[in-house]
Order: structure tokens, then C-alpha cells, then sequence
């Protein structure tokens, strides 16, 4: 099944284009990594996909049309990490993963045990149930992401989009979070990972989609994407490339030569 | 005792104080009567002089001050949800300053003295173009960034234009009158009054109230809250639209009266877990506590002088505010 179909999406910030037509189609069961240089659009895109910035292009969730689809119906298919993590109060870490059960509950109920086992499972995949009585706030940075990326959890959306989730995790959690996403995949949902750390998105990622200036450069497995010519193309950077045991291995080395 | 129990009893608690503070307020005046004695009056109806003193002065000046306690609590705590700003509160959208403008106005030109009703609907006048205009200035993917600057400008201009009238008053009275209005205060208001501001706080209050969830969710910032379903415009639209009505009706029947949408939803924070769709009804029973409180405080402190209520606000509210601004200080340190 097609999770997420894009048709030509265009999006223009400030009057800047920074998307400039881009296409995907993205099935149940990916977990796709989407890797670009700064200023890419990455981010536009998904925020695009969203409808939280203005873009033209089609957009169909799970076959329906994005534009006609209503915010509640949405939240339940697609759930979104934003780069931005925000908190603005002291609320406790169980609280805060709770607020991804927003769009599932009737107005003026409070949640069910259905909502409660959601919580309780995000909060034990992303490992923070230990401090699930702690004000979010109090928390350091790589905590604070791990509790967000619980509350998307919670919201159990079959398709995610998550803007650099790995960013300030250290490695035992970056790890934790990719296993979680290909575990997401291997349910029968679809991540879409902006990531700028191509070791992982090499070793963790179904696929990857490589953005540049706003358009798809190149899209497929993260073998067939990631080559030592397009890395020093697209991100001036050497890079060695290794097909091991272990899986596709990409270690970026140093600044490409000037030619 | 677990969160949820502990935020029924402190419900309960500021529930008991407002009610006991609004009975206490019934009690004061200069018609010097019993507790009993003027209760009964009230209800029963059968003691002529006092039974008017009850119900056509104390009566609407209680139930005033409860529905403006509540007005100024709730609306408090959603602008300080809505733009994640605790130093947001009530005047800051300008409805405030519009609302005094558009009293102001009436007074200098005398119509006051002709038709007296026309003073609360001047006020609300006022107001409605405040909201107005901010919305026109905030556009239609206003950011609360926009909200916040707009609504400092619309009140930097009714407060000139209001500085402008006492400026130009020729008549030492108007002036005075003027000045003495916008000091804030609940004396001699009749049912009157009450069937005029009462709707429009109570239609507020309705669209505040519904923003408890979504102030929720926004605690993780605009495009999270949007992703889980928020419609932001709504949101704008009922924060904006519910402060004017409620706020404007309040201060169209009793002037301005600072510090209480700032300081109540302050203090009560951490006691609710600092969740903002909690903060709503206990700020809204706080708020209402206060502002009882502070009008008994005025008949008290000082009979037969008319001390303002918006005086004794900022005189108790302003230091206090320094003091949390001071404690606050020293936990980021």
C-alpha cells in the first residue's frame, strides 16, 4: 500500500524557492532516510507534506488527498517530530508523551485504557520511563528528544515524519531510535527520517532519498545512493564506502580537493 | 495524595474561598447591618430599606466582582498558554486601553452626564475595535509574535488618545472624573451594569474555555500542536475574540484593573502540574477569589474615602510581581 504519494511538490520560502518540484512515493513498510546538505529542503518538505507551509503539488496520505483531509483525521495517519523542541512548561514526561493522544479523543473525555498502553509502550521503547513523573524542562538535551520522539509515538500514527531525530542523542540512543524506526517498518508503518549523519542512514535506512537545491538527485537503496562521487558532488566531502558484513558502511573522511 | 486528587482539592479550596469572600462582600457597607440580618434581607424580600441596599447595590457590585475576578483569571491563563509567555496578561491585546479609550471619550464630551448607559457601551465599543484591528494587523497566518506586537501598538494609541482628551478637557470635572474612572473600581454599579457586561463575559468565557486542549498540545510549540490537529486560526480567533468580549465588558463597567490576569495564573502554576487546560479553572476561581478579596480590602481599609480597587491591585500586585520575578531569578541562577 502507498503511504505517502508526492506529485511535483513546490514550496517557496520568503519568496526563495527551496522546493522545486519534487516527486516520491513512499509505501508501507519503508523506513526512508532523507539526506541532503544544509538548506536542501529537507525540512520544507516535510513541513510541505504537513501543509504547514503553503505549497503547490499534490499530496495524497494513505490514497486521500492531503488538502481535503481534516487536521484530526491527519493527525491520526501522520505524526510529525518537529526540529524545533519546544517546551513550554514544566509538565511531567508522562503528560507530555500523553499529548500525542490528542487526536484520538472524543471533546471533553478524558483518555482510555487504550490510550494509557500507548503511552505507557512509547515511553518504554524510547526509554524514559524513569523519569515519567520529572518535569520535561528539568531534563538534558538528548532526554528532552527522547521524550518528544515518545509523544510522536504515542500518537501512533502509521506514517512518521521526524526532522533530524538523532540530533544530540548519543549512540546508544541513536541506535535505540533507528531499531525503533525499522521495527515501525517492520509493522507494517512508513518513517520518514531527516537525517544528517549518513553512517546511520546507510546502515539503518530501507531507502534513501538524496534532496539537492529542492530536487530529488537521487532515490533508491542506500547502497545505490550513496556513491563516493555523488557524496564529494553534493557535500564536497570524501568519503570511504565499504559493503561488510555488517551491512553498508559510510564514513565521511575529509573536505573534497578544490578542482 | 495523587496529582489528579490533588488538583480536586485545590479546585474545591479556591471554590469554598470565592464563595465565602463573595458572602463577605454582601456584608460590607455603609448600611450598617448584620450578616444575618442582611442576608435575609436579600432573600426574603420583606425589609424594605435594607432588602434595596441589597439587592440593588451589594448584589450587582458582588456578583461584578466575581464575573471580573473570573474574566481576568481566565483570560490571563489562556493568553500565557496561547503565546507560552508568562508574562502575557489581559491588557497586553490592548482591549484594556480601547475599552478606557472608549469611556474616556464619552465622559470628555459629556454624554455621560446625558444618557450614563452610554459610558459601559462606549467601553465595549472600544474594545471591539481593538480586536479588530489587531486581527487586521496579525493577518491571516498570524503568528502570536504579530498578536503580541500589535496589540502593544493599539495600546500605545489609545493611550495617547486618551492622554490627548485629558489633555484638551476644559472641564476640570470631566477630567477629574475622567481620571478617577480609569483608576479601576466596582462603586455604586447597578443590575444594570450587570445585564450589559454579564453576556458578553459570559460568551467570552465560553470561548476561552474551549481552549483548554489546544493550549495543551501548544506547549510543544506551533507546528507540533498543528500536526496533532490544531487548527491554528481557530485557536487565534476564539483567544483573540474570547479576551475582547470578557475583558472588554469587564473593563467597560468597572474601568481597568491590573495585575490580577498576570499574578493569578503566576502563582497557581505550579500547583495544577503546570498544565495549561488545568490552569483555566483554577485561574478563573483564583482570579475571582482576588478580586473579592480586594474589594472587601477597599470598604475595609478605608470607608467613605473610595479607595479604587485598581489602586489597591497594583499597590499589593506590583511588588508581589517583583518578588516572583526575583524568585524566578534565582532558580535560573
Amino acid at each position: 500500500m502507498t503511504m505517502l504519494e508526492v506529485s511535483d511538490l513546490r514550496a517557496a520560502l520568503g519568496g526563495k524557492p527551496v522546493l522545486n518540484g519534487v516527486s516520491a512515493s513512499i509505501g508501507a513498510g519503508e523506513f526512508v532516510g532523507l539526506i541532503g546538505p544544509n538548506g536542501a529542503g529537507k525540512s520544507t518538505f516535510l513541513r510541505a507534506v504537513l501543509g504547514l507551509v503553503p505549497a503547490d503539488g499534490q499530496v495524497l496520505v494513505m490514497g486521500k488527498d492531503a488538502a481535503t483531509l481534516d487536521a484530526k483525521t491527519q493527525a491520526r495517519c501522520v505524526s510529525y517530530l518537529p526540529q524545533e523542541r519546544e517546551i513550554a512548561w514544566p509538565i511531567t514526561v508522562e503528560r507530555l508523551v500523553a499529548l500525542g493522544r490528542a487526536p484520538y479523543l472524543p471533546p471533553f473525555a478524558g483518555r482510555s485504557g487504550r490510550d494509557a498502553e500507548a503511552v505507557r509502550q512509547a515511553m518504554r521503547r524510547m526509554d524514559v520511563a524513569a523519569f515519567a513523573q520529572r518535569p520535561a524542562t528539568e531534563l538534558s538535551g538528548g532526554e528532552k528528544a527522547r521524550v518528544l520522539i515518545a509523544r510522536a509515538l504515542a500518537q501512533d500514527a502509521p506514517l512518521m515524519l521526524a526532522d533530524e531525530p538523532t540530533a544530540g542523542l548519543d549512540p546508544e540512543h541513536q541506535i535505540t531510535l533507528m531499531r525503533v524506526f525499522s521495527e515501525l517498518a517492520g509493522e507494517g508503518g512508513s518513517v520518514v527520517a531527516c537525517l544528517h549523519d549518513l553512517g546511520l542512514a546507510a546502515r539503518w535506512c530501507s531507502r534513501v532519498i538524496l534532496l539537492h537545491d529542492g530536487r530529488v538527485l537521487a532515490d533508491g537503496s542506500p547502497a545505490e545512493v550513496l556513491t563516493v562521487e555523488r557524496l564529494r558532488k553534493v557535500y564536497n566531502i570524501e568519503a570511504r564506502i565499504e559493503q561488510s558484513a555488517e551491512g553498508l558502511l559510510v564514513q565521511p573522511l575529509d573536505l573534497a580537493a578544490r578542482t | 495524595m495523587s496529582e489528579n486528587a490533588r488538583y480536586v482539592v485545590l479546585l474545591g479550596v479556591l471554590a469554598l474561598v470565592t464563595a465565602g469572600l463573595f458572602v463577605l462582600s454582601l456584608s460590607i457597607g455603609p448600611a450598617s447591618a448584620g450578616l444575618g440580618a442582611s442576608l435575609s434581607a436579600l432573600v426574603t424580600g420583606d425589609d424594605g430599606a435594607l432588602t434595596l441596599v441589597m439587592r440593588e447595590i451589594r448584589l450587582p457590585r458582588a456578583i461584578l466582582g466575581l464575573m471580573i475576578g473570573v474574566t481576568l483569571g481566565l483570560s490571563g491563563a489562556v493568553l500565557q498558554g496561547y503565546l507560552r509567555n508568562p508574562l502575557a496578561e489581559p491588557g497586553l491585546l490592548g482591549v484594556s486601553a480601547s475599552a478606557s479609550l472608549g469611556a474616556v471619550l464619552v465622559i470628555y464630551t459629556g454624554l455621560s452626564v446625558a444618557f450614563p448607559l452610554s459610558l459601559p457601551l462606549a467601553a465595549l465599543g472600544g474594545a471591539l475595535v481593538a480586536v479588530l484591528l489587531v486581527r487586521a494587523m496579525a493577518g491571516p497566518g498570524g503568528t502570536t509574535l504579530t498578536i503580541i506586537l500589535a496589540g502593544i501598538a493599539v495600546t500605545a494609541f489609545a493611550g495617547a488618545m486618551t492622554s490627548l482628551a485629558l489633555n484638551l478637557s476644559s472641564n476640570p470635572f470631566a477630567a477629574l472624573e475622567i481620571v478617577f474612572w480609569m483608576l479601576g473600581s466596582l462603586t455604586d454599579r447597578s443590575m444594570t451594569h450587570l445585564w450589559l457586561a454579564g453576556p458578553f463575559m459570559l460568551a467570552g468565557w465560553i470561548m476561552l474555555a474551549s481552549l483548554a486542549r489546544p493550549l495543551d498540545l501548544l506547549t510543544l510549540g506551533e507546528a507540533a500542536a498543528r500536526s496533532m490537529g490544531v487548527n491554528m486560526r481557530r485557536v487565534q480567533w476564539l483567544a483573540v475574540g474570547g479576551v475582547a468580549a470578557s475583558v472588554g465588558a469587564a473593563t467597560a463597567v468597572a474601568g481597568s484593573i491590573g495585575f490580577i490576569g498576570l499574578v493569578v495564573p503566576h502563582i497557581l502554576r505550579p500547583l495544577v502540574g503546570s498544565l495549561p487546560s488545568r490552569l483555566l479553572p483554577a485561574s478563573a476561581l483564583g482570579g475571582a477569589a482576588v478580586l473579592l478579596a480586594a474589594d472587601v480590602a477597599v470598604r475595609v481599609l478605608a470607608p467613605g474615602r473610595d479607595l479604587k480597587l485598581g489602586v489597591l491591585t497594583a499597590i499589593v500586585g506590583a511588588p508581589f510581581f517583583l518578588w516572583l520575578v526575583w524568585r524566578t531569578r534565582r532558580q535560573m541562577l
